[in-house]
């Protein structure tokens, strides 16, 4: 398998913060990649240097075999790039938007219809509105078609889904998994860690490193411990008792449940199990229900992250 | 909970031009309850929002909040809600100490209030030592949960909450979550808005704004019934887009 981008050591530095601290990886050709972690962690310095718009401080980076720095002018007609918050003209219509984006790369909308077809159906019928007056999940969709109006080999989408309702960023993910079918390389990244679940490997990145670069399936059976689901009708008071619990290694709340992690790593899961439902009798709550589950990938970004306060 | 109504509303309405925005939405929020009030962007969310904090006017239908009319009563309604949005929180050129008293003044608090309140804040958040450092200089997560309590500072009746997790690290946004769960412990109001699923079941109650009317309404666990759903995303999903139709929707823009 060859490699589409290469990241080796890359350093960069804004005054005092290490936006990126020794980043090293690689994304194959023909991969749906994706970047997950929260504001901050570096993703968007990380896409602008693969993008040829910011330089590393130290380290490298090659993209479709041509170093950033050296090849940027032959790469950029080469990546399609979507910055976060989308960078449209918001008082340019859709179509115009489209056509001044083939028209920079020296191209025009007609030549290259069959590229953007699929998404721009969906646009079509509000071409002649101005790009502000779209719903977010119409913006993103649009600046998905003028990343993609030069036939780009490789996409850089930075965040493209932040701020989107969930319905929209489904639909999202199913379209960039039939770029990826047509062969195209994609760069995502996003702060929604449910998301992982839709890249064939991600990076999960936290304050300017890379704490884990793998499957998603391989990140979540890496998470190493026994992960306990406690259902309880009053959830806030469950997990008031468990902080107090002697064992407790962790416990978050987790969408209908509590997610708990037990300090002694030795203990299995069922006799756990017994003594929290026990203990949290004696704590008044009564009937809890407790589980052993698979651990997801965005409760191995927890465990990696470490302590809390970042 | 005392069992009282923070909100009601009735058949509220507002249209721009012929669009209608929100389209006879009905519902109550209960005193001490955290309700999550989901939808996709264009749903009309935000306009029922600015409706229920008296920024803007019905154009028909009825709503009280806190006991007072929306038309009437927006300036009392004002003293007695508060609000975080996702975009504007705090002043990030002012310290941390100075966006308090900025915010204590302007809702009339005396000085010996916010100086103990402000002490009573830092301390719960662990920021005490950090009180002369300007916003813009700390982490994100603790621009939200400083963005949070300040908007408790005048002790509202409601909080409005509109996207406060956006873009944090899951650990602070579960944190996030215990200072809403422990505010509604106290007898305050949460009202809150997420594109992030898992939030929803979190809350005590849920509705689902669908093109400018209420889609459904009830405790996630109820509406996962009623949807025979596992998830509330799959819930809203469901509704959001009905049988194929992709593209549509109002596009308004948010």
């Amino acid at each position: 398998m060859t490699d589409a981008v290469v990241v080796n050591g890359v350093v960069k530095r804004f005054g005092q913060t290490k936006a990126l601290d020794e980043v090293s990886c690689a994304v194959h050709a023909g991969e749906l990649f994706g970047f997950i972690g929260p504001d901050g962690a570096g993703k968007t310095t990380l896409f602008r240097i693969l993008a040829t718009l910011l330089k590393p401080d130290s380290g490298s980076a090659t993209v479709l075999g041509e170093d950033v720095v050296r090849g940027l002018w032959s790469l950029r007609s080469r990546i399609g790039y979507m910055a976060g918050r989308f960078s449209l003209y918001g008082d340019l219509s859709v179509e115009e938007n489209l056509r001044f984006f083939a028209s920079v790369f020296g191209t025009t909308v007609e030549r290259e219809r069959d590229r953007i077809a699929p998404i721009y159906t969906q646009l079509e019928p509000f071409k002649d509105r101005r790009a502000a007056a779209l719903s977010g999940g119409m913006k993103q969709k649009l600046a998905l078609c003028c990343a993609l109006v030069h036939r780009p080999e490789l996409l850089l989408l930075d965040e493209p889904t932040t701020g989107v309702d969930a319905v929209s960023r489904r639909e999202f993910w199913d379209l960039l998994g039939d770029l990826k079918r047509g062969g195209l390389t994609v760069l995502v990244s996003t702060p929604y860690m449910d998301e992982a679940n839709r890249c064939d490997r991600v990076a999960l990145t936290q304050h300017g490193r890379l704490l884990a670069v793998d499957t998603p399936e391989a990140i979540a059976q890496s998470f190493g411990r026994p992960l306990l689901a406690v259902h309880a009708a009053d959830r806030y008071h469950a997990l008031r008792a468990l902080r107090d619990y002697g064992h407790t290694h962790t416990v978050y709340p987790f969408g209908e449940s509590l997610h708990y992690t037990d300090a002694r790593p030795e203990a299995p899961p069922g006799q756990i199990a017994n003594e929290l439902g026990a203990f949290l009798e004696t704590r008044g709550v009564h009937a809890a229900r407790i589980d052993s589950i698979p651990a997801t990938v965005e409760d191995v970004f927890m465990e990696r992250m470490g302590r809390p306060g970042a | 909970m005392t069992g009282g109504l923070a909100i009601q509303a009735r058949d509220l309405t507002r249209r721009f031009g012929g669009f209608v925005a929100v389209d006879r939405i009905t519902f109550d929020v209960h005193e001490g309850e955290v309700f999550g009030f989901l939808g996709a962007n264009g749903a009309g969310k935000t306009t029922a929002i600015r409706m229920l904090t008296g920024l803007l006017a019905p154009s028909g239908g009825e709503a009280r909040v806190v006991g007072r009319d929306v038309y009437k009563e927006s300036e009392v309604i004002k003293r007695h809600i508060g609000y975080m949005s996702q975009r504007f929180s705090l002043y990030e050129d002012l310290t941390i100490a100075e966006n308090i008293q900025l915010y204590g003044g302007i809702y009339d608090l005396t000085n010996a209030q916010i100086r103990e309140r402000t002490a009573g804040m830092l301390a719960r958040l662990g920021l005490t030592d950090a009180a002369h450092e300007f916003v813009r200089s700390i982490p994100l997560g603790w621009r939200q949960k400083l963005a949070f309590s300040v908007a408790l500072l005048h002790q509202p009746r409601i909080v409005f909450l509109d996207e406060p997790t956006s873009g944090v690290d899951p650990i602070t946004r579960r944190q996030f979550w215990e200072l809403i769960y422990a505010a509604a412990a106290d007898g305050t109001t949460v009202f809150v808005t997420t594109h992030y699923m898992d939030e929803a079941e979190y809350c005590d109650r849920v509705s689902i704004m669908v093109a400018g009317r209420i889609g459904a309404i009830g405790t996630p666990a109820e509406l996962k019934q009623q949807f025979g759903a596992a998830t509330i995303d799959d819930v809203f999903v469901t509704l959001a887009r009905p049988a194929g139709g992709a593209a549509a929707g109002p596009g308004q823009s948010r």
